[in-house]
């Protein structure tokens, strides 16, 4: 055993001598050669399972962003054509009341059907009547009524207006390249359709406009007419009243346990339970909201204010968290210098120690707002999953919000929802990217280094 | 590390700077104020609807309808699943409570009896229309025609084989019947919390057990025989795909070997790339579901409160709108979104129940 490595450290002094790598043998690879060989194995491996596991979380959030933006994209333009109408006043108020209520009864399909008409030649058929009038949305009725409604004096006038189309004869528009019939049904359009389409394009009676309805409009059972304001303003509404609500109570929580509280059982219960409470179930607060606000309070059912509540105790441990982590991080000698200059314990808190941790604590803040926005579960079980057409007022207005719109349309089996819900979802990332962004920023600007 | 002072200073500094803590006390007290704030609740201007996520699309379409319409605001509609609904239907009278709750099947007693304890009265079943279950395949293959037993042999936990009872052994649906090809028995459906399950089991399931002499001997008792029957398999064969339908028809559409199970209107506005089989020879079609001739189909009902016709402003004129022959007709808006509208004799019979609601509204 001796001998052997005596042996071996001459001949490696020998190498040296000769000016040769020590470690190469004429007759083999050493052991050290072959243990750095595989330690370089193994780095090299490590190295490369960690970018391809960058890559596949790239490549997944990659294809995941592609699939939304090809779906969504179109959802931000929507097809329009362009109808005479005529207000007849033999249609709207047949009477000659002059009656809101006439007017507000009257049959606003025909006015868009008997313009639609005039169009093409009278000799239709009834089918083809039919499949002309199936080419503008419901909207197109609605619109109208809301215009006489507004200005009663348009009876008996006739113009031109521009009506939004159909969902399908709006997909095919913008998806199809309108060449040839290949294709066509799967938008449900029928090769006399599309005839007609390509006269209406022929007469520029077809256009693509900017989708006004999309971002002004609140819910709707028909793909064109359907709007994010409605669940926008609502996750608007609910986060205030989670930040109101969780921003005092969790800073002050943490203020007072790590500044003021005594060192017992009773502050480690407390702390324990924090940091358990940090870790359940969002469906959890839902059912807690359910049964404490509601059936107990008796607060309003599908409200904001609900809503924000729940939220509120979701994001309040991690808040309280944030907070504790931000105050530890300011060094002692600060309180100890506000001390020193006569200030009492709650101005050494409220008047140094608090101000330098605003940066952490803000940035915990935001992050939690940015969690809350993205909740759905809680928000289910108090009736939040309603369908709303009117944009909530207050925030005692039943409500919905983003995350819950795009689980409402896409249970919905028209195809146009695909691209309304794919366009919900870029909004909904939108918001989220700007505030993570303002959370950094914040961070940046604003934090102190000791 | 806790910090505490050695000697904590004796009173407040002679210079009173108001503390910046006051902005902060303001806002946790009107934030406790808010907490606590009792029943805010007011009057209601909505109709405030819950229920099946079945009826949903159709109720919300009806209650768009009105509100863009009409004078009265649009009803706030939830869905909450038929069970769910109807528990908070009948948990009471007055504006806490929603006025119309909808369902993808008939009342159950136990559920009219708590109705009744909480002192919801009256209430007026109304029934919609038909909703059509399909099973479905891509259309670039095979059209399946099965019989419901077929059904029931490839989707059961049990079946019975050469006069026994046994955990299902077909793999492929040729073993069910030479007739069908030789492919895999594939089919995505509903779990267990959906209503469209609790209908397909009843209507096929059951119908084509319950009658087998071997589940009468092994199971005399009939409801333990029903609970059988209802039982599907559970060895990767039939594949539970969540309650969105949406995600059925696109497995569909990348699966070409497999059959999903969902409603009609989702077949509809899939047509172009799948089709329905058809079942004891009937294709799944509007006419067919409407005349009967297609059997896998259920009613769809509306419960109204009575005792909120009148008060809550709107809900009678809602409930009219929902049986008219704009709607609900043959040819109402309804139909376009996938209802098998009624039968006209029970449409009429329909409208008789809305306007005795009226009758009762104004001896109010």
């Amino acid at each position: 055993m001796f001998k052997k490595t005596e042996r071996q450290a001459r001949l490696i002094l020998k190498r040296i001598h000769k000016n040769k790598n020590p470690f190469v043998f004429s007759y083999g690879v050493t052991p050290a050669q072959k243990w750095i060989v595989k330690r370089k194995r193994t780095e090299k491996q490590f190295k490369f399972f960690g970018f391809m596991s960058i890559a596949l979380s790239a490549m997944f959030l990659g294809g995941l962003m592609l699939n939304i933006v090809s779906n969504g994209y179109t959802a931000f333009t929507r097809v329009q054509i362009y109808v005479p109408i005529e207000f007849s006043k033999e249609i709207l108020d047949p009477e000659n009341t002059g009656d809101r209520a006439a007017l507000s009864k009257a049959d606003y399909r025909k006015l868009v059907q008997n313009g639609l008409l005039t169009l093409f030649p009278a000799n239709m058929s009834r089918t083809e009547k039919f499949e002309l009038f199936a080419l503008v949305s419901k909207g197109g009725y609605y619109q109208l009524r809301e215009m006489v409604l507004a200005d009663p004096s348009l009876v008996g006038r006739r113009g031109q207006l521009w009506l939004p189309a159909a969902s399908n004869v709006d997909m095919f528009i913008k998806r199809h390249s309108l060449k040839s019939e290949i294709g066509i049904s799967h938008y449900k359009v029928s090769n006399r359709q599309f005839e007609m389409l390509k006269e209406l394009i022929d007469k520029e009676r077809l256009r693509k406009v900017f989708n006004k309805t999309f971002f002004l409009g609140g819910d709707s059972q028909e793909p064109e007419q359907a709007g994010i304001l409605g669940s926008f303003i609502g996750s608007i509404f609910t986060i205030l009243v989670c930040i109101a609500v969780a921003f005092p109570l969790g800073v002050a929580t943490a203020l007072y346990l790590e500044e003021f509280a005594k060192e017992n059982w009773l502050t480690d219960l407390i702390e324990i339970n924090i940091n358990n409470l940090a870790a359940v179930p969002s469906i959890i607060y839902g059912l807690l909201g359910l049964s404490i606000y509601i059936n107990i309070i008796g607060m309003p059912r599908s409200s904001a204010l609900v809503g924000g509540l729940v939220l509120a105790l979701l994001v309040m441990p991690v808040i309280v968290i944030a907070t504790r982590n931000a105050l530890r991080s300011v060094p002692h000698s600060v309180r100890y210098a506000a001390l020193a200059m006569g200030a009492n314990p709650v101005q050494v808190a409220m008047h140094h120690t608090f101000i330098y941790a605003l940066p952490g604590i803000m940035t915990g803040v935001i992050l939690s707002v940015a969690r809350a926005l993205g909740e759905t579960s809680p928000l289910l079980l108090i009736g939040m999953v309603a369908f709303l057409t009117d944009v909530p007022k207050t925030i005692t207005d039943p409500a919905t919000t983003l995350p819950v719109q795009v689980y409402l349309w896409t249970n919905n089996p028209e195809f146009g929802f695909v691209e309304n819900t794919a366009a919900a979802i870029i909004i909904l990332l939108l918001v989220l990217v700007i505030i993570n962004a303002l959370a950094a920023w914040v961070r940046q600007k604003f934090e102190i280094k000791w | 590390m806790k910090f505490t002072p050695a000697n904590p200073p004796i009173g407040s500094p002679a210079i009173n700077r108001p503390p910046a803590s006051g902005k902060l006390f303001i806002l946790s007290v009107t934030a406790l104020a808010v907490f606590f704030m009792p029943g805010i609740a007011q009057a209601r201007d909505k109709i405030h609807i819950v229920g099946s996520s079945t009826v949903y699309p159709f109720t919300t379409t009806v209650a768009e309808e009105f509100g863009k319409t009409t004078d009265f605001s649009a009803p706030i509609v939830e869905s909450s699943g038929t069970g769910g609904g109807l528990k908070l239907f009948c948990g009471g009278a007055g504006d806490d409570f929603p006025d119309i709750a909808n369902a993808s099947r008939a009342i159950k007693d136990t559920e009219r009896k708590q109705c009744e304890e909480n002192g919801v009265k009256d209430i007026t079943e109304i029934k919609i229309g038909y909703d059509g279950i399909v099973l479905a395949n891509a259309k670039k293959s095979f059209q399946f025609d099965l019989t419901k037993e077929q059904i029931f042999n490839a989707l059961a936990k049990k079946v019975v084989k050469d006069g026994a009872l046994v955990a299902n052994p077909y793999k492929n649906w040729n073993e069910i019947d030479p007739s069908l090809p030789a492919e895999k028995i594939e089919v995505y459906g509903p779990p267990t919390t959906s209503g469209t399950r609790d209908a397909f089991v009843e209507l096929v399931m059951e119908k084509a057990c319950t009658g087998l002499a071997e589940f009468k001997a092994a199971f005399p008792d009939d409801d333990a025989r029903k609970k059988e029957c209802h039982l599907i398999r559970e060895d990767g064969h039939y594949i539970e795909a969540g309650e969105n339908d949406n995600l059925i028809v696109q497995k569909l559409r990348s699966n070409e070997h497999a059959l999903g199970i969902f409603g009609y209107s989702f077949l509809e506005q899939n047509s172009d790339a799948v089709h329905g089989a058809k079942v004891a020879g009937v294709a799944p079609a509007y006419a067919a579901i409407a005349d009967g001739s297609y059997s896998i189909s259920r009613p769809l009902f509306i419960y109204v409160k009575n005792a909120h016709i009148g008060s809550v402003p709107g809900l009678l004129e809602f409930a009219e709108e929902f049986v008219s022959d704009k709607a609900a007709g043959p040819d109402g808006y309804l139909s376009i979104k996938g209802l098998i509208s009624l039968p006209n004799k029970e449409l009429i019979e329909m409208e008789k129940r809305v306007s005795a609601l009226t009758a009762s509204a104004k001896s109010n």
